[in-house]
């Protein structure tokens, strides 16, 4: 362990680990830009990284020297030398190089801050540790959560050929204009998916309202009125919330074939509801309980009903639980699969999650697959960037409903 | 004279008036939802302990039913209606079966009916009884018009009214064991079950691991971190559906970006199929299970982080503590509550989970869990009853999951 707290030794150390990281971070990035082939060449990077991080941690020639190095560096990976391998263009080659060189000297520098060529204490050592690890985690988050999103989004403006010619070129030719919004159109042109927006629409908004028309009630009930059972009742809130939905889904499947509510909107809606009103209600009941019980005694002595107290004190004190709640529910409704896989046949009553599987054959181009993921998921991200302050909230506060 | 005694104040015994009224209000509050959720969980529950021990198949759903196609046949004095029936199960017994027509105006009986037909003014009755299954029966009325034309039309327009009782199979005597014999036969279900535990164990350790260190990044202040928060909730947020599919297309092994870059990189030789073959496939749902949600780990870790006294720290840092020994002795102790709890509740979760692994490999290439079983029996393979039992396997591992969990957790974090 004394030897890594040697300042040079773990200035190579994070600076050769760091170098592989980056130039692999650079080929992938620059892959997925461009389409040209890059690759890392962990070698290469774990050697000229090494060499960087002992330099840096030197300090030899200040500013200048480190600049020099940057230079160096991208003189050295445009000739083919560097941590990075280019097969491709002058031009995309020169940008590669210069990110590498760029971010590693912005970067680095950071990472070995406090680090000279001495031994480090352990509070330096560990510091350098977690700057390194930090820098790695932002960016596998960042690439593990953006590119299969990328993905989706890129391939729905391609066409068959240009994706089976090269599947890692996802620039965009902008000289074709609308031609790029080909699958769109005729998603919402052959394949009804307009129709299949607003059923979801309409079918998640009123399952907000009935979820909330039934338990907001239920909530003010358990929260604020004493009953025998109300302790059992809230547990058995929780045990509903984790009955998985596919045991229930088999016999609601029989029961909707047998009734004739099978492909019918009147079914989901009927169902919908039902999964989300214990979430509700958890999460309500609990915000309920926060507030302050005298603003409502007030109302009961000055003569209203409990209705009215419920109508006219608890809810609007609790609109900001109102809105998560709300956000919460039209999220699940929005993004149900199963049942709507199980109960919609017909495709006139489609949900768009039952739109889009009946894409998923292998006569429909895939372009035609990821516009229609991205049609769904739009929606419920513009919701969710703009309310998400309410729904971090909504989430935290319905558990872990899964 | 006594002296007057003082009054005695009594508490109220037993429930008073007005705790009563509260009581009442409180239980019609909460009726609708008792009722729905009855209707549609309790109910249903119930079924599906029914439906496992019975022999019912897919194609049972439809109980047996006599079917009628009428046409007009002949012209002149040859005339007639015939009804053609037939029973729409191969099998199985249909009783008491009727047809009723009404033969519209201008139109006569004209000559001798069958034995089972009777005609009362313009209304046509024919009780047929018994139908056996896969029985074909034929009835010919024969007829004279006024108009032949109009009356074709108007014979063949109204519709024959048809009776008939079937038995059904799911609410018959007929009770077997054989669905839980048939899944509990051989190494397959226990395949199953091990897929399951993999499954679940390692997507919610990993997502809980995943999510902490997350939460440990994000909890900081710098400039950025609003959108970072937001985009890692991405995974979460958006429709399974979606996010599966692109998955999918990713890690084609034919097309996929993924399988490209790794050839080109020189990691691999030939591409892979990510999630068309064993081991590998189980691991991708797993990975993709720990990708969905880590980040609701992540936002209740963190949430849980931002609630802890900074005074600690601060005195930890006084005490010359290094950053690893802060972690170690003062968060990791603090974020136990939360991280049990979230173990807990995701695990059981993880064990419901049906939509990611149906939609990544339809439970191919060894990733059939409990779950997809389920659908896979009753809906693959047909068998409604061996799918039902299933169902109440996985529900009778849930009420252990459910006991454990209230008996270890429900004193923590106040859930």
């Amino acid at each position: 362990m004394t030897v890594l707290r040697q300042g040079y030794i773990i200035g190579a150390l994070t600076g050769a680990l760091w170098m592989v990281v980056l130039s692999t971070t650079a080929a992938v990035a620059m892959s997925f830009a461009t389409g040209d082939p890059f690759r890392p060449s962990i070698i290469l990077g774990l050697v000229i990284g090494a060499v960087w991080g002992a330099f840096l941690v030197s300090g030899i020639g200040g500013r200048a020297g480190r600049w020099g190095a940057a230079i160096i560096i991208f003189c050295v990976n445009v000739l083919g030398l560097g941590p990075m391998v280019m097969e491709s263009s002058l031009s995309s080659g020169i940008v590669g190089a210069a990110v590498l060189s760029l971010s590693f000297l912005l970067s680095m520098d950071r990472i070995l801050e406090s680090c000279a060529a001495r031994d480090l204490t352990r509070h330096e050592w560990e510091d350098v540790v977690i700057r390194f690890l930090t820098g790695f985690g932002y960016i596998f988050f960042t690439a593990a959560v953006f590119i299969p999103f990328y993905v989706m989004v890129m391939t729905s403006f391609k066409n068959q050929s240009e994706l089976i010619q090269n599947p890692l070129d996802f620039s965009l030719d902008i000289s074709k204009g609308w031609e790029l919004f080909r699958s769109y159109s005729e998603l919402f042109g052959d394949f009804n998916f307009g129709q299949y927006l607003i059923t979801s629409f309409y079918i998640s908004v009123l399952t907000v309202i009935i979820t909330l028309a039934f338990s907001i009630p239920g909530a003010y009930a358990v929260a604020r009125l004493r009953f025998k059972g109300q302790a059992a009742f809230s547990r058995s809130i929780l045990l509903i919330y984790m009955v998985p939905m596919i045991v229930l889904a088999l016999p609601i499947y029989i029961a909707f074939s047998m009734t004739g509510l099978r492909n019918s909107i009147l079914g989901i809606v009927m169902i919908y509801p039902v999964t989300t009103i214990p979430v509700a209600l958890y999460m309500l009941q609990g915000y309920f309980r926060g507030l302050p019980g005298e603003v409502e005694e007030a109302g009961l002595m000055d003569g209203l009903g409990r209705l009215a107290v419920i109508w006219k004190i608890t809810l609007p004190l609790s609109l900001p639980a109102l809105a998560s709640v709300s956000l919460y529910v039209f999220m699940i409704a929005w993004n149900e699969f199963l049942l709507a896989f199980m109960l919609l046949d017909d495709p006139s009553k489609f949900t768009l999650t039952r739109g889009i599987a009946s894409l998923n054959s292998s006569e429909i181009p895939r372009q035609h697959l990821m516009a229609g993921a991205v049609i769904a998921t739009v929606p419920i991200m513009v919701i969710f960037l703009g309310l998400e302050r309410f729904m971090t909230k909504g989430l935290t506060a319905g558990s872990v409903k899964g | 004279m006594h002296p007057a005694q003082p009054m005695q104040p009594t508490p109220p015994l037993g429930t008073t008036p007005l705790a009563k009224r509260e009581a009442r209000l409180a239980w019609s509050l909460l009726a609708p939802t008792i009722i729905s959720v009855a209707l549609v969980v309790v109910l249903p529950l119930f079924a599906i302990f029914w439906i496992s021990v019975k022999p019912v198949s897919l194609a049972d759903l439809r109980p047996p039913a006599p079917i009628v196609r009428e046409d007009v046949r002949g012209s002149g004095d040859e005339l007639t209606i015939r009804y053609r029936i037939r029973n729409s199960s191969q099998d199985r017994l249909i009783s008491g079966v009727t047809i009723s027509d009404t033969l519209p105006g201008g139109v006569q009986v004209s000559g001798a009916l069958p034995e089972v037909c009777r005609v009362e003014g313009n209304a046509l009755t024919c009780i047929l009884g018994d139908l056996e299954g896969g029985a074909r029966d034929q009835l010919n009325i024969p007829i004279s018009a006024d108009d032949e034309g109009s009356a074709e039309e108007s014979i063949e327009e109204s519709e024959p009214i048809v009776t008939g009782k079937g038995d059904n199979v799911l609410t018959s005597g007929d009770f077997t064991f054989e669905n839980f014999a048939r899944i509990f036969d051989g190494d397959e279900f226990w395949g199953v079950l091990g897929v399951t535990l993999f499954y679940t164990v390692f997507g919610t350790v990993g997502a809980l691991v995943v999510g902490l260190f997350a939460a440990l990044l994000l909890n900081k202040e710098f400039p950025g971190q609003g959108i970072l928060r937001g985009l890692y909730l991405f995974p979460y947020v958006a429709p399974v559906i979606a996010v599966a599919f692109s998955w999918l297309i990713l890690f084609d092994p034919f097309s996929g970006s993924a399988n490209a870059l790794l050839l080109q990189m020189g990691a691999v030789d030939e591409s892979i199929n990510f999630f068309g073959e064993r081991p590998q496939a189980l691991i991708m749902v797993t990975v993709f299970e720990i990708w969905r949600y880590f980040p609701l780990s992540f936002l209740f870790i963190l949430a849980r982080m931002q609630s802890i006294d900074t005074d600690m720290y601060e005195a930890a840092d006084m005490d010359g503590a290094s950053p690893f020994q802060k972690f170690w002795y003062l968060s990791v102790p603090q974020l136990l509550g939360i991280l049990s709890v979230l173990f807990l509740l995701r695990f059981i979760w993880t064990f419901n989970k049906f939509d990611d692994i149906f939609l990544l490999t339809g439970g191919n290439a060894g990733t059939r869990t409990l779950t997809v079983n389920v659908y896979e029996q009753a809906f693959a393979v047909s068998n409604i009853g061996a799918g039902a039992a299933v169902a109440v396997v996985v529900f009778c591992c849930l009420l252990t999951f459910s006991f454990l969990f209230f008996r270890f957790i429900s004193r923590e974090e106040g859930l």
